[in-house]
């Protein structure tokens, strides 16, 4: 380990400090609100000739996500970030980026999905891109923003894996706001990260391939099974790349985080930033002699079924908090838990609840009415609470 | 489908990893109608050459030699654009017939 | 370079060198693979290498059913409106990798893209505007066909008046389209810094200089190659070729380049044929000949490409040393 800086930064310049120490060869994107700080803190990283990537200022999402989709083909590596309705705008290339497998690392800012327009956070965008194809992480703040990046890009490369991913920050709050920020030196971030081996490559003339042919029923399928299989070697591969990461930055990484677990009988799940609100909230519970504890997922997709079944089982009660509605069925973090719940030999009551919807705002108070339900016994069963809504 | 390969056998990405694999698949078996080229009438002017969409003129130093019937799907654009009609175009069913 | 062909035959006297190979399963008679040929034999005589992006559409899917591949240059198709966007990334891999010496070439890579009417006038068309006004160095080729053929032959903002598509069909009350094709040269050329032209397989020569002014051409180039699918145009498996002359005779494609702003026409017919012979040789438009009204929309046509006509001379003349760059 080497000394390192710590500076105050949003989550938004982490991210562009960590593309900027990436150095890829190619970026190409397009502003959107809340994601438009990044873009702008890397343009200037450009125009100040702090990095010598390629920028391509595309006039869309659609084409950013094309572009970053080309450049990878071409062998080169290439990010973009998107929020929202650009993530939309992209959806289609989103899958096509993931099934030509090209390891393309793209921060996404989340913000409420369109409609009624809303600029602020919570996770309908990235909940849309669930079965995508991609590797999503969530982090709590900007540090684990710029950690993640980093780690992203090299699972992402990983020759077993050869995937895309998706690291998820919420909108403003973490985007925007400042926070202590340590960054690795840049030489050391450009070891870790080293050089993209691709596996195909336009340029290479002497060797022409066919990216994106017609796949019709008699292949198709064993494509997505390759598919599904690169997602499992995530489980295998990933716990190399933190444990890697740790030597150089002394942060520890796992699919999820365990916050005080171990004799915990109420446990609340949940991702992002409000997982910091829920450990304050957790610690006030603690000092009443209330067994409670958080499970915070850094990973989404894939699925870390097997940690969470070991986090979850035998608890007396799960609470799940969602950022994002899955209208006409379960809320998307509710319906994965309450799945990787069915082989338990004993089943803890899980709750579901709803909050902060296009930026509504997730109180200490919000939390603690969620865990009294559960201490009380008064979740719902299979019902869909809410939390911060005018009812 | 006891010859195609299974997932764990092909390229990641549905990529062709390999270029011209499409050769292995003949579409003369199309043809309805046969070009016949007439060697004394052709000028080698290049034309039949150049259009053939299915590159089945063959030619060898700057003449023309002949047709590739492996691929020809007889869509008659190299007679038509023949500019000394020194290709017809023959039913397929004229050389079942003879063959039989 | 003044197109030799008898050169060419010697050069590309094994056709898969060529780029675009047999064994596709485009339509007998399909004028897409013509377009595709001729461009990709110039670039190479030009000493170049090429990287060919395809949008979705007939040569897409009929070129390249897994496992089978009629290219012999790499090839990348990412979706339908989006061709123009994964070009100008390859070709901005191709300069970042270069200019970090992580590419090691001598010869020149070209990157030609290839779309259909549908994925350039209509879905594509903000991705190609884009990409022109960044300034990639790349060649746009559009083979149209007037039409959504590949679907099965619906309305595009290409297809002309008149002409019977499923989607604007002409019935027992409307004609058929009412609207003129989009101008997509001009849509094009007014990005200013680019080469933008017509050609047409039935006018190989013209075609395939454009191709090389195009390639030599710094930035963006885009050729719209009238491409005719033989299929719903209603036409015989080997008109392709004549009926795009006819189209250049009646007026209705005229061949024309603006370079930076510069108009110059590269065909000027002596004497010119009717809109109608032109539209009489196709089936699409026998629905439309067949009504009590076809002599209106027949002589819209007519008065149409004359005044295009006349407009390009004077663009011509009015343009000549005056670039807009």
């Amino acid at each position: 380990m080497v000394e390192t800086k710590k500076l105050a930064l949003t989550g938004a310049e982490a991210v562009a400090n960590a593309m900027r120490q990436i150095a890829p060869d190619v970026v190409a994107a397009y502003p959107i609100t809340p994601q438009t700080p990044i873009v702008e803190y890397f343009s200037k990283f450009v125009a100040d000739g702090l990095v010598d990537t390629e920028l391509i200022p595309v006039e869309s999402e659609h084409s950013a996500m094309s572009a970053v989709v080309g450049a990878a083909a071409a062998g080169a590596r290439a990010m973009t970030a998107t929020s929202a309705n650009g993530l939309a705008l992209m959806h289609e290339i989103v899958y096509i980026a993931a099934s030509l497998r090209l390891p393309i690392v793209m921060p996404v800012v989340n913000r409420a999905l369109s409609g009624p327009i809303n600029i602020h956070c919570d996770h309908s965008d990235t909940m849309a891109e669930r079965d995508s194809g991609w590797v999503q992480f969530f982090v709590e703040n900007a540090q684990e923003a710029y950690d993640l990046t980093l780690i992203g890009l090299k699972l992402a490369e990983h020759p077993d894996v050869q995937l895309p991913v998706m690291v998820n920050q919420d909108g403003f709050i973490i985007s925007h706001g400042v926070e202590p920020v340590e960054l690795l030196p840049d030489d050391m971030v450009r070891s870790f990260v080293g050089e993209r081996e691709p596996v195909y490559s336009l340029l290479d003339v002497e060797n022409p391939v066919t990216f994106g042919p017609l796949d019709l029923y008699d292949y198709y399928f064993e494509h997505k099974r390759q598919q599904i299989a690169a997602m499992e070697k995530v489980f295998e591969v990933f716990p190399k790349v933190v444990e890697e990461f740790e030597k150089i930055s002394g942060r520890r990484y796992a699919c999820v985080e365990a916050y005080r677990l171990d004799d915990a009988e109420h446990v609340m799940v949940a991702l992002g930033s409000t997982c910091g609100t829920i450990k304050d909230v957790v610690d006030e519970l603690r000092e009443e002699g209330k067994k409670v504890g958080l499970l915070k997922l850094w990973m989404f997709r894939p699925f870390p079924k097997e940690q969470v079944q070991r986090y979850l089982y035998g608890r007396k009660s799960v609470v799940v908090l969602d950022r994002s509605a899955s209208f006409g069925a379960e809320a998307p973090l509710y319906a994965e838990i309450k799945s990787a719940l069915y082989e338990s030999p004993t089943k803890p009551l899980i709750g579901s609840y709803i909050y902060g919807l296009g930026g509504r705002e997730i109180l200490p108070r919000h939390i603690r009415q969620a865990f009294e339900a559960a201490i009380n016994g008064d979740l719902l069963a299979d019902g869909q609470g809410y939390l911060g809504l005018r009812e | 489908m006891a010859d195609l390969k299974k997932w764990h056998e092909l390229p990641i990405g549905g990529v062709i990893d390999k270029p011209a694999t499409a050769l292995a698949y003949k579409t003369g078996s199309w043809r309805v109608m046969r070009p016949i080229w007439h060697e004394d009438k052709c000028t080698s002017c290049m034309m039949c050459w150049l259009h053939c969409p299915d590159n089945s003129i063959v030619v060898k130093g700057g003449k023309m030699t002949g047709i590739d019937y492996e691929y020809c799907k007889g869509c008659g654009v190299c007679a038509s654009v023949c500019p000394v009609k020194a290709i017809d175009m023959e039913p397929e069913t004229k050389f079942l017939e003879e063959a039989e | 370079m003044a197109v030799n062909l008898k050169q060419l035959a010697v050069e590309f006297e094994d056709p898969n060198k060529i780029g675009i190979t047999s064994g596709h399963r485009l339509c007998p008679g399909c004028a897409a693979p013509m377009t595709a040929k001729m461009a990709l034999m110039v670039a190479k005589h030009l000493g170049y290498d090429v990287v060919v992006g395809l949008a979705t559409g007939c040569l897409e899917v009929s070129t390249t059913i897994f496992p089978y591949s009629a290219w012999s240059v790499p090839y990348i198709h990412n979706a339908f409106e989006n061709v123009a966007a994964t070009i100008s990334g390859v070709e901005t891999a191709y300069r970042a990798l270069k200019k970090r010496g992580k590419l090691k070439r001598e010869k020149p890579i070209k990157f030609i893209a290839f779309g259909g009417d549908g994925g350039t006038y209509d879905i594509g068309l903000q991705a190609l505007s884009g990409a022109v006004e960044r300034g990639h160095d790349f060649l746009y080729i559009l083979y149209d066909n007037e039409g959504y053929m590949n679907t099965g032959n619906q309305r595009s903002g290409s297809t002309p008046p008149g002409s019977y598509t499923t989607t604007a069909p002409v019935g027992k009350k409307l004609p058929g389209k009412p609207q003129l094709k989009k101008n997509i040269v001009e849509i094009v050329a007014a990005h200013e810094n680019v080469y933008a032209a017509t050609a047409t397989v039935g006018e190989p020569i013209d075609y395939m200089n454009k191709v090389e002014k195009a390639l030599n051409f710094e930035g963006p180039s885009f050729i719209a190659v009238l491409s005719p699918c033989v299929r719903f145009w209603r036409i015989p498996n080997d008109a392709a070729v004549s009926i795009t002359k006819l189209a250049v005779q009646s007026k209705y494609w005229p061949l024309y380049e603006v370079e930076k702003g510069v108009y110059r026409i590269t065909k000027k017919p002596r004497s010119f044929k009717p809109i109608r012979d032109f539209l009489e040789q196709q089936g699409r438009f026998r629905a439309l000949l067949s009504r009590p009204d076809a002599d209106k929309v027949i002589s819209m046509l007519q008065d149409y490409v004359d005044k295009r006509w006349e407009r390009l001379l004077a663009l011509e003349e009015a343009t000549k040393d005056k670039p807009a760059r």
